[in-house]
């Protein structure tokens, strides 16, 4: 069964730009991507898209459909309306290159100021570690994150605050509550999510949540258990006089 | 420390309502907005009536405990303490502490920032504020008092147990004592005492607070076990957050329509 869509494309660089449609034939099974690839090999051979894995696991086409950060890849075209034209857009919150492509960059720059797992002496004489595994499950779920930075983009305090100085972002509070959860770190974190990571800017609305390809309850399982990590240290009375966790 | 980040990021801030969303993305926030107006609206009347409030065995969640007011009341009367300029009704002694729990809880704070305060109106869709301090300082940092609210949720599941087994006792005018029974409202009472109690123990507080801040679960097998109960709960908050808001209010509709005579209660046995 083959039937024809129109796709809304954004072209343009940082000079500005604007959405042109296309349509292409469908088929069963495709994905955006695939619609996408089709347009760039028939009629515009000149645009930027990002893609690697073709299978939701690299993160590089991370883009906005119908205004919703997703995956190209993992879009399948069943799951949109064909009766209107379909939008594809770059990534709002990041600086953009062109056509489809951002500049995710900052991510990686502000990972970099996340101190690095620091782990407690070695176990065993030969410099070894024991971990049950009890231990490690819940850290399981931040290590599946893909750094598609989809949970960024639609982050209100990065996208319409720009507080891009002030706050890491939910995918680094990802990667800070990895850290903190895990059994074998041993360093100070908290002051650095209070002050900055500004986990306090976080209003736990979930738009992050719901975004994540890989399903990762980013607010309920990394966010808020950090905020009550914060809370234990810097604003509980009760813990703060008794030693709460660290 | 970490090194300050160098990338210059333009900004493009997005007007209010500005989305390239084609679903009905107004829909929840709309829905949290006139549930959550109707349940302020209707709570504050009801907790304002300062009767009507008991009916036989049973008694309104909103006035549980009953601390001063009526004759069953545990310290007794109106205090006299009270002043006199302000209104009266037992449940404004106890409301306030639910009402805590509630707006300072994380699934609604998320929810009515959306839907009250369009921070955002709703993912990827451009505010009507550029200013934005989150809950990073005053006023809202105080939503950390939170775990507070959690301590005294879990005290008034103890006083709603003993409400729901109050309400299985009616008196007998025959024999001039209590017999044990069931009625509509017992039931009732107990399906509100079961919704309340799966809501607080999916507390993030109570999560926490039971195991969530255990680095090494191995050690503490019994805070591990707690952890996953409480994550359980956890992992359906809004859920049962929705059913006992609404249940609660209509556990208070039950009661009043019962003590003012405009239903029957049914008595089972
Ligand atoms: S829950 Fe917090 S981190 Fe996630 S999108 Fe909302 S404000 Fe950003
Ligand atoms: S947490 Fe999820 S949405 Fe965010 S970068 Fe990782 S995989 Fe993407
Ligand atoms: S192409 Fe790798 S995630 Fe889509
Ligand atoms: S009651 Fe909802 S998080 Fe505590």
């Amino acid at each position: 069964m083959t039937a024809t869509a129109t796709f809304s494309i954004w072209r343009g660089d940082l000079q500005g730009g604007k959405l042109v449609d296309y349509q292409t034939e469908i088929v069963q099974g495709m994905v955006v991507l695939d619609a996408v690839r089709r347009i760039q090999a028939d009629q515009a051979n000149d645009m930027a898209v990002r893609w690697n894995c073709k299978a939701g696991k690299c993160g590089s086409c991370a883009t906005e459909i119908n205004g919703k950060p997703r995956l190209m890849c993992m879009t399948r075209l069943s799951d949109l309306s064909t009766t209107q034209p379909i939008r594809v857009e770059p990534m709002r919150t990041f600086p953009h290159i062109r056509d489809l492509v951002t500049d995710v960059s900052w991510n990686f720059a502000k990972k970099r100021t996340v101190r690095k797992f620091n782990p407690r002496k070695p176990d065993a004489a030969d410099g070894t570690w024991r971990m049950a595994q009890i231990d490690v499950d819940r850290v399981q779920e931040f290590r599946k994150c893909i750094e598609c930075f989809l949970c960024q983009d639609v982050c209100h305090v990065l996208r319409n605050h720009q507080l891009f100085d002030e706050y890491i972002g939910p995918r680094l509070l990802v990667y800070d509550a990895a850290l903190v959860m895990h059994p074998l770190d041993s360093d100070q974190r908290l002051a650095d999510l209070r002050h900055a990571h500004g986990i306090g800017y976080c209003n736990i609305t979930k738009c992050c949540t719901n975004v994540c390809p890989e399903e990762i309850k980013i607010t309920d399982n990394a966010i808020i258990p950090l905020k009550e990590r914060v809370v234990d240290l810097y604003f509980d009375p009760l813990t703060r006089l008794f030693g709460g966790a660290r | 420390m970490a090194a300050p980040v160098r990338i210059e990021i333009p900004s493009r801030p997005a007007h209010f309502g500005q989305t390239s969303r084609t679903d009905p993305w107004w829909a929840t926030p709309t829905v949290v907005f006139v549930v959550l107006s109707a349940f302020v609206v209707y709570s504050i009347w009801a907790a304002l009536q300062g009767q009507d409030y008991r009916w036989g065995p049973y008694l309104s969640p909103l006035y549980s405990p009953e601390l001063f007011g009526g004759p069953q009341a545990w310290l007794g009367g109106k205090p006299m303490w009270w002043p006199h300029w302000l209104i009266w009704s037992p449940a404004i002694l106890v409301l306030w502490a639910p009402a805590g729990l509630r707006v300072t809880c994380y699934y609604y704070r998320g929810a009515y920032y959306k839907a009250f305060w369009a921070d955002p109106p709703s993912c990827a869709v451009g505010e009507p504020r550029q200013s934005y301090r989150g809950e990073n300082s005053f006023p809202l940092i105080m939503q950390n008092i939170h775990r507070y609210f959690m301590y005294l949720g879990v005290l008034y599941l103890f006083f709603l147990l003993h409400d729901a087994w109050e309400g299985l006792w009616f008196l007998n005018p025959a024999v001039g004592h209590r017999v044990f029974g069931l009625g509509v409202g017992s039931i009732v009472l107990i399906v509100d005492l079961i919704l309340l109690s799966g809501y607080t123990f999916g507390c993030h507080s109570l999560r926490h607070l039971v195991g969530g801040s255990v680095k090494q679960f191995s050690a503490c097998p019994v805070r591990a076990r707690l952890f996953g109960c409480a994550s359980a709960f956890n992992r359906r908050h809004m859920v049962w957050a929705w059913m006992s808001l609404c249940f609660v209010a209509f556990t208070d509709i039950y009661v009043r329509l019962c003590a003012t005579g405009i239903w029957t209660d049914w008595r089972i046995f």
